[in-house]
């Protein structure tokens, strides 16, 4: 098994287990003991995990991948004794970052649910330019990015998290705004698209949005 | 099920006992034998393994760690040893020995005589109750003698066969006065009517593996030991350290069983010694099996203080120097450098004083509470006999004489040698000398290989796919590296609280013969379908594990490793509470994944009987010539238009061979060779494929050729380091040793005709940059310098040094040159020597050397007319770009990466790539020859298999989920993946066979359609899950 294969669910499920950070460790770039370079998936699958984490309110510094060989146990124990010292200052996860456990649940529940569509969304849209780590760091730091994050992914995530709430109770178009922190214009666009899909309903009698 | 099982078992005895006749006896079980035995075996030949101890496991079994990784000993070995004892094609014969060795190479009838055990080995179980109820104590043998044992006893709990003997002090055998042992003996497994008996057996060839004997101190007197009760010898220390050993790892003083404080080592005892009951050589490991055990002790006990007098410091090998200084910079380490003399023992305290040289302050006595003996390496007990009985010659020092040019061989054909009989040598140089005498045991026998061999025969598996998980727990103390950290009886107790689980035990060691029949019978009678072990690493252990469940009749792949020992004990082991409690969340992990484990079924895929050999050095024409001479084709890749590689720069040894004849030779005979291809000017543009398949575009004088093989080797060999210091470069009358070789070997007038040389040692390493040392520049001076005074009696040398690591038998020509007046004068890497071209006072040019004398302690001017650099050797230039092309991967200082230090020297973890030679690691020729026909050996053990097994761990397509996106072939860097038709449309398909299990797919899947067996996201999912007492919602 590869870095590469560690799946963005994977890190989605350890936080969603409550855990406060998580580490991974792999090959060093360019020295794949397959032949996929698959660490650089790996690369790419932290870096868009934590722009996520960011774009759910979670310090992104609780995710972390390091490149290590076999030979280097002492940069091992140093990286580990680090990041466990980041984590350690950040405080137990969400408390940390002033989001309530099941407010913090419920954002990710939402990445969750979006796993497979962000496949989708690697493949047809994210395209890395380069192989090295500096190009992957620019790239996702990249206006590029950034618009095709909140033109693809940070909105489905917003429609995720509308059904997720709406999973609980029906509520209105400004109950929805409220929760999420969207303005009301941006919520009913959510709103009619997701009914559009068929995936939620308006129901008259409650004055309210419900799942379909 | 049993019953089927004792039917095979008995097929297997049957086909081994068939006729006493095989294909190569290996004399001596330790580390060597027992590699030699495994690759033989490997290879398709039938062999026996004698040992004359009651079990096999040589010195190696009773080391607590290696160096320089500090791997525990037992725990590399072990699985050796269980390897062997399940081998079809290995029959061991422990406590036997050999009488006489008659006829030739190819048909030599061996005479064995096998002492009496008094147990029968068929019916002991090994339960140990004999052992309890026996009234008599006698010293163990094992334990060094510091502890008891019983007269009736198991050699070691790890004991290879696990079955008891009985000793002379036994009452019975004394006067028959007990028989104690009988009456308890459920199995009638006590014999006291066995007497010596004589086995004849048939073989091709012989590798003689019988090891060495510790020196014994007690030879000169002033060392006292025996005299003085803390005077121990550094095995017996290993003994102490071992928690297997007599005080289960607490180091204690045999005066009074209190943790000496204060502990010296006294090195080179034995050793560098031209007095009376001393020997000349240098026993080669125990500067650096010093340092280990310093930093064991400091392990055990941070307090302790530990001071090594020594002489020089020997860390000639890979990683040894890195070793030497994390010993020098533990706080209350201290390294003296000065001759010691054992004084008095205090009678009040039994402590030990020594006598020494301080620095710049005369002779001091200093008190310790213990002193540990270094003790040297001399040859096996009763090597004159042995050499007798075998008709080989030995040599000045009653170790086996042979070849330089083929330390393997020994002066009577089909007789090969391995080990340390060869002169003082590590465990990985035996490894490889094994691996080495069993390639040239194929070269001689290949016309029989597989006509005796049996392939290991299986019952067969149970199907479950209908049960419920039923778990067992399986609980490893290894020794006391788990057990003295982690609570292993509560993580036990603990695992049975867990779903699914319905058994769990502990043991001392899984991995012994009586923990895996334990496991396998817990299988059969418990009926489990899944089992946990919680013990060390699947990269050692895995293979015997999985194996235990197959002979237990379930699928391999219901097996799951939670490693508390790396994980675990080994980082935490100053926290015992959190790492017990970490082990039970381990193994809780691990359990949950175990219920989700399904069975897998394993691919056979060919094997093409070709080799790439990279580099057509000496290493890889070598090795190339072994190969072939077994009958495989060989594509020899040179990057150079010749063949020859460094060799044609080297023109003598100091054994005085002619290198260049030889060569010539070497040369001549492949080209010669018809199943050689030599490629020269050629370089490899690209390699793929994987083992027993590998596929290589090579470009080279004759065009691009694509290449198919099997197995490759790496033999690409070292470069020397240019240096920039003591005016290399500027003034031609400083030159490399190397240099200074190739002018003598000239003639040059300039060079043997000077009135004055100086060499400097250690020029570009052993410094921050190049943090290792060349481990070949002193034995390259030292030569030098013979040969130079060998013309020119009159010249004065001078050889600036830090250490001289002249080690083994190099020692003797390094006592040679300071008796032919060659002067050595130490310096200090922070006072290094200055060179200045100036002229002197009869205004003739010279080179003036300056270094501080060390011990006249004055600085010293000398007027040289030349200077040879004792240059490093480094990485050769391309190994990256080779290392990145074969997946393999080097070592911190640039050499290529072996797959483990001790017991895999020529193998790289990338399956079916080996390596030999100076890519390893800098060596000399007779090195460098040794570890070519270890590569050969291993290359064989792969090339006499028609199939390679490929891993079950493959991915597979659900294609009702599949929506033909294409995304798992794309990503898909070995072409394992493509589209077929099916009725519902295009659909993913895996290749099991190309694919290499690395799931870079299954992340790319939108649907989840392509999984990859045994890493599914259920099984690691459940995982994670795991790590938690309360999971979310799945």
């Amino acid at each position: 098994m590869c870095t590469g294969r560690v799946d963005l669910s994977y890190v989605v499920r350890a936080f969603l287990n409550g855990t406060d950070g998580v580490f991974i460790g792999g090959c060093h770039l360019n020295d794949c003991h397959y032949n996929t370079h698959g660490n650089y998936d790996a690369l790419g699958m932290v870096l868009l995990c934590k722009k996520l984490m960011d774009h759910i309110g979670l310090n992104p510094e609780r995710l972390r991948i390091e490149r290590l060989s076999s030979s280097e146990g002492i940069r091992f124990a140093e990286a580990m004794n680090d990041f466990c010292n980041t984590v350690m200052n950040l405080g137990p996860l969400g408390k940390g970052e002033g989001i309530d456990e099941k407010e913090l649940k419920s954002r990710l529940e939402a990445v969750a649910d979006l796993v497979p569509y962000i496949r989708l969304v690697e493949r047809e849209r994210l395209r890395i330019p380069f192989k090295s780590e500096e190009g992957y760091r620019k790239f996702f730091t990249s206006d590029e990015f950034r618009r095709l994050f909140d033109e693809t992914i940070a909105e489905k995530l917003e429609m995720s998290r509308i059904i997720s709430l709406l999973r609980e109770r029906p509520l209105s178009t400004g109950e929805i705004s409220r929760k999420l922190g969207l303005t009301p214009s941006e919520t009913s666009r959510h709103l009619i698209s997701s009914a559009r899909h068929g995936l939620v309903r308006y129901e008259e009698s409650l004055k309210a949005y419900a799942l379909a | 099920m049993e019953k089927e099982l004792e039917k095979i078992e008995g097929r297997l005895v049957k086909s081994l006992a068939g006729g006493n006749f095989g294909d190569v006896m290996v004399v001596g079980g330790g580390i060597s034998g027992i590699q030699a035995a495994l690759d033989l075996a490997n290879a398709g030949f039938k062999v026996y393994l004698v040992e004359k101890a009651p079990a096999i496991g040589g010195h190696m079994a009773q080391l607590d760690k290696t160096f320089p990784t500090n791997d525990c000993s037992m725990c590399i070995e072990s699985p050796k040893l269980v390897e062997c004892s399940r081998h079809p094609n290995i029959e061991i014969m422990t406590y036997t020995e050999v009488d006489r060795v008659e006829g030739e190479a190819g048909d030599f009838t061996v005479t064995l005589v096998k002492k009496p055990r008094y147990v029968d080995e068929s019916k002991c179980t090994g339960c140990t109750l004999c052992v309890e109820y026996c009234p008599v104590e006698c010293p163990d043998q094992y334990n060094q003698e510091i502890s008891k044992n019983k007269a009736i006893h198991i050699y070691f709990s790890q004991a290879i066969p696990l079955v008891t003997y009985i000793d002379e002090s036994c009452r019975y055998l004394k006067g028959r006065t007990c028989t104690v042992c009988q009456g308890i003996c459920k199995n009638g497994a006590i014999d006291f009517n066995q007497t010596t008996e004589k086995v004849e057996i048939k073989v091709g060839a012989v590798v003689l593996s019988p090891g060495f004997e510790p020196y014994d101190p007690k030879m000169m007197g002033e060392y006292r030991y025996g005299q003085f009760a803390n005077v121990v010898t550094s095995l017996d220390y290993e003994r102490l350290l071992c928690a297997t050993g007599p005080y289960e790892g607490e180091i204690l003083r045999a005066s009074d069983q209190k943790h000496p404080r204060k502990i010296a080592w006294i090195q080179c005892v034995g050793s560098r010694q031209v007095n009376p009951g001393g020997n000349s050589y240098c026993s080669a490991v125990c500067c650096t099996y010093t340092q280990k055990q310093v930093i064991l002790t400091k392990d055990h006990d941070p307090g302790a203080q530990c001071t090594i007098f020594h002489n020089d410091i020997r860390s000639y090998g890979k990683d040894f120097e890195r070793f030497y200084q994390r010993a020098e910079n533990l706080p209350g380490v201290r390294f003296i450098r000065s001759y010691v003399s054992i004084g008095r023992e205090i009678p009040e305290s039994r402590n030990v004083t020594l006598r020494y040289a301080a620095a710049g302050d005369g002779v001091k006595e200093e008190e310790f509470d213990m002193v540990v003996l270094s003790v040297g390496l001399t040859p096996p007990a009763g090597f004159k006999e042995l050499a007798d009985k075998f008709g080989i010659d030995l040599n000045a020092h009653g170790f086996c004489k042979t070849n330089p040019l083929n330390p393997m061989e020994t002066s009577r054909p089909g007789i090969f040698i391995s080990g340390a009989f060869q002169g003082p040598v590590d465990i990985p140089e035996s490894v490889v000398t094994a691996s080495g005498a069993g390639s040239q045991c194929g070269q001689l026998l290949a016309y029989r290989r597989g006509k005796l061999a049996n392939e290991r025969i299986y019952p067969p598996e149970r199907d479950v796919s209908g049960e419920d998980p039923r778990v067992g727990v399986f609980v490893c103390h290894c020794g006391a590296n788990i057990g003295r950290v982690v609570d292993v009886p509560s993580a036990v107790e603990y695992a049975r609280t867990l779903p699914n689980v319905v058994h769990a035990e502990e043991n001392l060691f899984m991995c012994s013969t009586d923990a895996a029949k334990q496991i396998s019978s817990s299988i059969r009678e418990k009926g489990l379908n899944r089992v946990v072990v919680a013990a060390c690493t699947p990269r050692t252990h895995e293979p015997l594990f999985r194996d235990t469940l197959r002979e237990a009749g379930i699928n391999q792949y219901y097996f799951d490793f939670a490693n508390i020992r790396e994980h675990c004990s080994w980082v935490h082991s100053k926290e015992k509470e959190e790492a017990t409690q970490k082990a039970k969340e381990i193994i809780r992990m691990s359990v949950a994944r175990a219920c989700r484990l399904e069975p897998l079924q394993e691919y056979d895929l060919p094997v093409r009987k070709a080799v790439l050999v990279v580099g057509g050095g000496l290493a890889g024409m070598t090795c190339a010539l072994s190969i072939a001479e077994q009958g495989h084709e060989v594509h020899l890749v040179e990057k150079d238009t010749e063949l020859g590689g460094m060799a044609r720069r080297i023109h003598y040894t100091l054994e005085g061979l002619d290198v260049q004849a030889y060569l010539r030779d070497v040369i001549r005979r492949v080209y010669r060779h018809p199943l050689i291809h030599v490629y020269t000017g050629a370089a490899v543009m690209e390699a793929g494929g994987y083992v027993g398949n590998f596929l290589t575009r090579v470009k080279s004088e004759r065009g691009v050729t694509e290449i198919k093989h099997g197995a490759a080797v790496i033999a690409t060999g070292a470069e020397v380091y240019k240096p920039t210091e003591y005016l290399y470069g500027k003034d031609d009358r400083v030159m490399t040793h190397l240099e200074l070789e190739e002018r003598i070997a000239k003639g040059e007038e300039r060079v043997i005709g000077a009135g004055s040389l100086v060499m400097i040692q250690c020029v570009g390493c052993r410094q921050e940059d190049r943090n290792y040392c060349s481990r070949i520049c002193c034995s390259e001076s030292v030569k030098n310098a013979l040969k130079l005074k060998e013309i020119n009696p009159g010249m004065d040398i001078y050889i600036l040094f830090r250490d001289i690591r002249t080690y083994g038998f190099k020692e003797d020509y390094y006592r040679e040159a300071a008796g032919k007046e060659v002067r050595f004068i130490r310096y200090d890497p922070h006072d290094k020597p200055r060179v200045e071209a100036v002229e002197n006072e009869e205004g003739r040019p010279v080179l003036r050397v300056t270094v501080t004398d060390p011990i006249l302690g004055k600085k010293l001017e000398i007027d040289a007319d030349a200077i040879a650099l004792a240059a490093a050797v480094i990485p050769s230039a391309d190994s990256k770009e080779t290392a990145g092309l074969f997946k393999v991967s080097l070592s911190p200082d640039g050499f290529f990466q072996e797959a483990h230090v001790k017991l895999r020297p020529v193998d790289f973890s990338a399956e079916g790539v080996y390596l030999c030679g100076t890519a390893h690691y800098p060596k000399l020729m007779p090195e460098t020859i040794s570890q070519a026909y270890g590569a050969a050996g291993r290359v064989l053990t792969l090339l006499s298999h028609d199939t390679v097994t490929a891993s079950g761990s493959v991915c597979e397509v659900d294609e009702g989920k599949c929506l033909s996106c294409g995304a798992c072939i794309t990503v898909c860097a070995y072409g394992a993946v493509d589209f077929h038709d099916t009725p519902q449309g295009r659909k993913a398909r895996v290749n099991p066979v190309l694919c290499k299990g690395d799931g870079l797919c299954n992340t790319k899947c939108p649907t989840g359609a392509i999984r990859l067996k045994h890493y599914t996201d259920e099984e690691i999912l459940s995982q994670i899950d795991a790590a938690w007492d309360t999971p979310a919602e799945a």
